[in-house]
């Protein structure tokens, strides 16, 4: 290993400092959320260093309509993963499979939802809402979630369903399943890791989302919507230690995942 | 029976998603077109009036914010291209088995909340933050040096929240590149620049146009980092959009302005698609 790295050329070393620049740069935010998450600030600003403390982490949940925030941000992020996850892979598998009437309206609709602002499809369900004198709150929130998160499932699901090798749902039907037979014990486990990371997705989506959820939540607070409002005031330490544990949790999926697609694929 | 059961299939499995976005997606830019052309407000209620004139009033007073926010888009966007290449190239071709690793890394901040890396990044460009407070205690920096407010802070906030937008898709256009190509290109005498140049650059612009559709558009209308990182004079027309249609109810300026804003967006973005097709941009924006 080492001599190769030390024959390296100047380019390619700079390049490799760099990268690792950028990620420092990326994650110094994050550094930061978690190192302040163990502050102990004196005033209402968390922002200079102050001596450790773990009292945050046992108070975490202390302050009550933030950890409803959070509650409320969960919620609405499993719900709209679910639907738009059974939503969006109806669309995938069709548009991976089958050459249909409609279908290219679908696929500039799809392309439309992805790459139109946030902000303009928060502001146009608001106009809608308002005008058929629907009540903003956690229903036209998750309407919002799962309108935005289709697109990105459907795709992730066509994109498995286009490489699918059909030749082993033939050998199912020569071996004499149904269509529905096949479709559950043969065609479905092989789109289920692109369903799985479709859901995810939307499930980062959603609880992540701050612009839509502005427009359609009324007078709902989801977790991003508070941090917004007391962003005037000053954050609170406990901003930080759920900050912390949504980033933990996430992390840990993600490896999970990971390891496990990878251990799956060794099988193969 | 069997037949038709397979030419319905497609219809029936679209149908639930299709409606959706039909009813929440394209109803709600109809019901906003329509909104845009009326007169009124929330008390009395709107009246269709065919009124053209919002739009000329939206951009007669909010020329400057507009433009702003374009330039701030592009600024951002050119910026994000020269910073997330090199980053994309080492990765593609120099990260072995290590990529998955390092596009982990890349994809990090979005395990946490856009507005709260937002705020962080506010804390620490503060003018007593840590970054600030001891360069001007050791003298460094004049006194009435601040990053806080200016226009530099907003596109610095973009740059920051948009690059793994764009690091991804180059990748993906990079990754797909044999190497074996690049090496005919150096046995044919080319130098790395050339080779670079006339090889790796052109296989590379798919993904470096499916960077700036995904992060062009987000970034010109994006009005967190604007709120969060600025001040007065970096409105972006986000912002303004926001405050018509949430603090004043102004329901129809805040139309007109979204319309005016999603027309010059969405003309780029269609554009470039025609010259790209869309699958290519989608299966990169889906990664």
């Amino acid at each position: 290993m080492s001599p190769t790295r030390r024959s390296r050329p100047a380019g390619e070393r700079a390049m490799f400092a760099y990268t690792w620049l950028v990620i420092a740069w990326l994650v110094t935010p994050i550094l930061l959320m978690i190192v302040f998450g163990f502050n102990d600030p004196h005033g209402r600003y968390n922002q200079t260093w102050q001596g450790f403390t773990l009292k945050w982490y046992a108070k975490a949940f202390e302050i009550g309509d933030l950890t409803s925030a959070l509650v409320l941000s969960l919620t609405i992020a499993v719900v709209s993963a679910l639907l738009s996850g059974a939503l969006g892979t109806g669309i995938g598998y069709a548009l991976g499979r089958y050459r249909f009437r409609g279908g290219d309206t679908l696929n500039l609709i799809m392309f439309t939802t992805i790459s139109s602002p946030e902000l303009i499809m928060g502001i146009s369900l608001l106009t809608l809402f308002v005008t058929m004198g629907v009540g903003l709150g956690p229903v036209t929130i998750t309407i919002a979630h799962v309108m935005f998160s289709i697109s990105f499932v459907a795709t992730v699901v066509r994109a498995r369903v286009v490489t699918l090798d059909r030749s082993i749902e033939e050998a199912a039907a020569d071996l004499g399943a149904g269509p529905w037979t096949t479709f559950w014990r043969v065609t479905f486990p092989i789109i289920l890791p692109a369903v799985f990371s479709g859901v995810l997705l939307a499930f980062a989506l959603s609880i992540d989302d701050f612009i839509v959820t502005n427009f359609t939540a009324g007078t709902a607070v989801t977790f991003p919507l508070w941090i917004w409002g007391a962003t005037r005031v000053g954050l609170p330490p406990q901003v930080n230690v759920m900050g912390t544990l949504i980033f933990t949790a996430g992390v840990l999926i993600a490896v999970v995942a990971n390891l496990r697609s990878r251990s799956r694929s060794r099988r193969d | 029976m069997n037949r038709v059961r397979r030419t319905l299939a497609p219809y029936l499995l679209v149908l639930p998603g299709w409606l959706w976005l039909l009813l929440f997606f394209v109803v709600p830019m109809a019901t906003m077109f329509s909104l845009s052309l009326q007169q009124g407000d929330i008390v009395n209620g709107y009246r269709f009036t065919g009124h053209w004139q919002n739009y000329l009033d939206a951009v007669a007073d909010y020329r400057t914010q507009l433009l702003r926010s374009l330039v701030y888009g592009l600024v951002t966007t050119v910026a994000l291209v020269v910073l997330s290449f090199p980053v994309a190239y080492w990765i593609a071709f120099y990260g072995g088995r290590r990529k998955p690793t390092y596009l982990f890394l890349i994809l990090l901040p979005f395990f946490v909340s856009f507005v709260l890396r937002t705020i962080s990044w506010r804390q620490i460009l503060t003018d007593d933050g840590m970054l600030l407070h001891p360069l001007k205690q050791a003298g460094l920096l004049p006194d009435g040096f601040h990053v806080l407010g200016t226009s530099y802070a907003v596109i610095f906030g973009l740059i920051y929240n948009f690059l793994p937008f764009m690091v991804l898709p180059i990748y993906v256009a990079l990754e797909r590149i044999d190497p074996r190509v690049v090496e005919a290109a150096r046995d044919l005498y080319a130098t790395p620049l050339t080779a670079f140049r006339k090889v790796v650059l052109p296989l590379a612009l798919p993904g470096v146009f499916a960077g700036v559709l995904m992060t062009f558009v987000p970034a010109s209308s994006d009005y967190v980092n604007s709120s969060v990182l600025g001040s007065a004079s970096t409105t972006m027309i986000g912002q303004v959009i926001q405050v018509q249609a949430l603090s004043n109810s102004n329901y129809p300026m805040a139309s007109a302005l979204s319309f005016t804003l999603m027309a010059v967006l969405l003309s780029g973005v269609f554009g470039y698609a025609r010259m790209l097709g869309t699958q290519d941009v989608m299966k990169v924006a889906a990664r």
